[in-house]
């Protein structure tokens, strides 16, 4: 479905000095600099793949996704989206495709969501029986019922969102990237958002592109990572062996029928991280994990005991600062 | 493409029914004629001005303002605004050229923002205006050719300026100057009749007339129907080369925007 190899996006930024000076001088001389903001990046996404693009700001995350989108036209190397050059924004590709962002509203401010339906309807040119099916199913889905008639300005912000993801999906697009969805919303929309998204992968075997910070929505979401850091893949596979190749200890979280204190934690294999007097939060080795849990059922009074892997903020926290480390050798 | 027109002209009326209260303050801000006209009426009010005596400054006037409002547009700003948002990215990834989809919602809005326009074309008329108007229908004919020509390049010409904004920043500069010009030129605050030599064959070579004070000439039967169809040809070509201007400075802005991110 996407296939990039070797996507270089260089920009050439224009700097100067601070002063009037220096403002002088560089209306007749421009120095330049070159940002390598995504510098030879490859990999192949499927059809129907749910994808979490990570890195830290400024990474080129974006970039690549503009890049993908076609609204930036790399420096070099190959894309290829559904068959076409994104760059040529040709209406197949531009049919096939969607940017939802969490940021930016599409919806017409002042005419009820429905409105917003009927000009996409128009403008991807839907036909009316596919159009009427995609609504019927979008509505109940997302809960719409009662919105799709009200003014979009009188609309909560995740009211509008939920709207806002409808609108998108009118042409049933086979590829969608989503730039932070579920930014500014309550918990509770947030998981009906990720469940729709889940929901519509399955249902139309829609490829899916995420970005976000929020690690619920990648974890939620994502079946395959792809870490881009200063421009270049750091990690590229399943969510499960990310956190395996960072962090491969588990956590052991317990909790306690009475107060234990920590010498008796002490004496259990691993390492504290956190501790109350009925709670107490291990990470053990794999090795030692069988070790771990039996010898605290044993010695203590444990009421309850889940074993998980480490959060993906940490897992992440910890791969961006190796590969900066690595970097500045 | 084609087929999704009607669906956004009537969305785009929608929208401009549901803007009714913005719409007031912009009808107001086009009353610009009506000082003109008291100004002028003083001016005629001992005798006629080179043939306008003050029922013909009010025919005059009175229709400077219903075409001014019928070949309005306001693409200018809303190009620059998106571009410089960044919210054009949207735009771009839709299967539809975002100019276009600007000239069909403005077009849209047209019907709505003229309606205000009646009260005064029904006053005009009862204070004996009729009489003022062509009576001769080829002319009547020619004269919504003549509107949809100057609101086409009324459009265009802020489309190019519009797009501008992909290159610099203060790109509304270019179009106060602009507007400048236009106010002058195109027989907004004067007859263009009343323009003495040579300043009157300099603002014939220009687009301005084209845009605003023909098809005045043409409702008020100033011009011949020859004249007139000569200015659809007029029109016609400002339109083609407008237009090749546009999609050449678009697509470069396009090209840039692509080039740096939006």
């Amino acid at each position: 479905m996407i296939h990039v190899r070797d996507l270089v996006k260089h920009y050439r930024v224009h700097r100067r000095a601070p002063g009037f000076g220096a403002a002088l001088r560089s209306v007749f001389s421009r120095k330049f600099d070159t940002v390598r903001a995504v510098d030879g990046v490859s990999f192949e996404i499927g059809e129907g793949d749910r994808i979490g693009f990570l890195g830290p700001n400024g990474a080129g995350k974006t970039t690549t996704l503009k890049m993908l989108s076609g609204l930036l036209h790399p420096t070099s190397g190959e894309v290829t989206v559904a068959g076409h050059v994104p760059k040529d924004r040709d209406h197949e590709l531009l049919r096939a495709i969607m940017l939802v962002t969490g940021q930016k509203q599409q919806l017409l401010w002042d005419l009820p969501p429905s409105e917003t339906f009927e000009l996409n309807r128009a403008i991807y040119d839907v036909p009316r029986a596919q159009f009427r099916q995609t609504v019927d199913e979008l509505v109940p889905l997302l809960g719409l019922e009662k919105l799709i008639g009200t003014p979009t300005r009188q609309l909560s912000m995740g009211e509008r969102m939920k709207c806002e993801l409808a609108a998108a999906l009118i042409h049933r697009p086979k590829v969608l990237f989503l730039d932070e969805p579920t930014i500014g919303l309550d918990v509770t929309m947030q998981s009906t958002v990720r469940e729709f998204i889940r929901g519509y992968n399955r249902r139309h075997r829609a490829t899916v592109i995420l970005t976000s910070h929020d690690m619920d929505d990648v974890t939620a979401i994502a079946e395959r990572i792809i870490v881009i850091d200063r421009g270049k893949i750091s990690f590229d596979g399943a969510l499960d062996a990310l956190i395996e190749k960072m962090q491969p200890e588990k956590r052991v979280r317990l909790t306690f029928a009475e107060p234990v204190g920590e010498e008796r934690l002490a004496a259990l294999p691993g390492r504290v991280l956190e501790t109350e007097p009925r709670r107490a939060l291990l990470q053990v080795a794999q090795a030692d994990l069988r070790r771990a849990v039996a010898s605290a059922l044993e010695t203590l009074p444990v009421a309850d005991l889940e074993v998980e892997g480490a959060p993906l903020e940490d897992v992440l926290a910890d791969l961006f600062s190796r590969t900066a480390a690595e970097r500045s050798e | 493409m084609i087929r999704a027109i009607p669906t956004m002209l009537r969305i785009g009326f929608a929208e401009a029914v549901a803007y009714r209260a913005e719409m007031v303050v912009w009808v107001l801000s086009y009353t610009m004629p009506l000082v003109m006209l008291a100004l002028w009426s003083a001016v005629a009010a001992d005798g006629p001005v080179q043939g306008y005596g003050q029922a013909d400054f009010a025919a005059y006037f009175v229709t400077a303002l219903v075409v001014r409002m019928m070949v309005a547009a306001w693409v200018v700003w809303e190009l620059n605004f998106e571009i410089k948002q960044g919210r054009l990215a949207a735009r771009l990834l839709r299967p539809m050229h975002p100019l276009l989809h600007f000239a069909t919602m403005n077009l849209a809005a047209l019907p709505m923002r003229t309606a205000f326009a009646i009260p005064v074309v029904v006053i005009g008329f009862a204070l004996g205006g009729a009489d003022l108007v062509t009576h001769d229908p080829v002319q009547w004919l020619l004269v919504v050719v003549l509107l949809f020509l100057a609101w086409v390049m009324t459009f265009l010409v802020q489309a190019l300026v519009g797009t501008l904004a992909f290159f610099w920043e203060s790109s509304l500069a270019l179009f106060d100057l602009y507007m400048t010009a236009y106010v002058v030129c195109s027989g907004y605050v004067m007859p263009l009749d009343l323009v003495p030599e040579p300043f009157a064959s300099v603002i014939d070579v220009l687009p301005f007339r084209y845009q605003l004070s023909v098809p005045i000439e043409a409702i008020l039967g100033r011009i011949t129907v020859a004249e007139t169809l000569q200015a659809v040809g007029v029109q016609l070509a400002w339109v083609a080369g407008l237009f090749l201007v546009v999609m050449l400075t678009w697509r470069a802005g396009v090209r840039r925007f692509a080039a740096f991110g939006g």
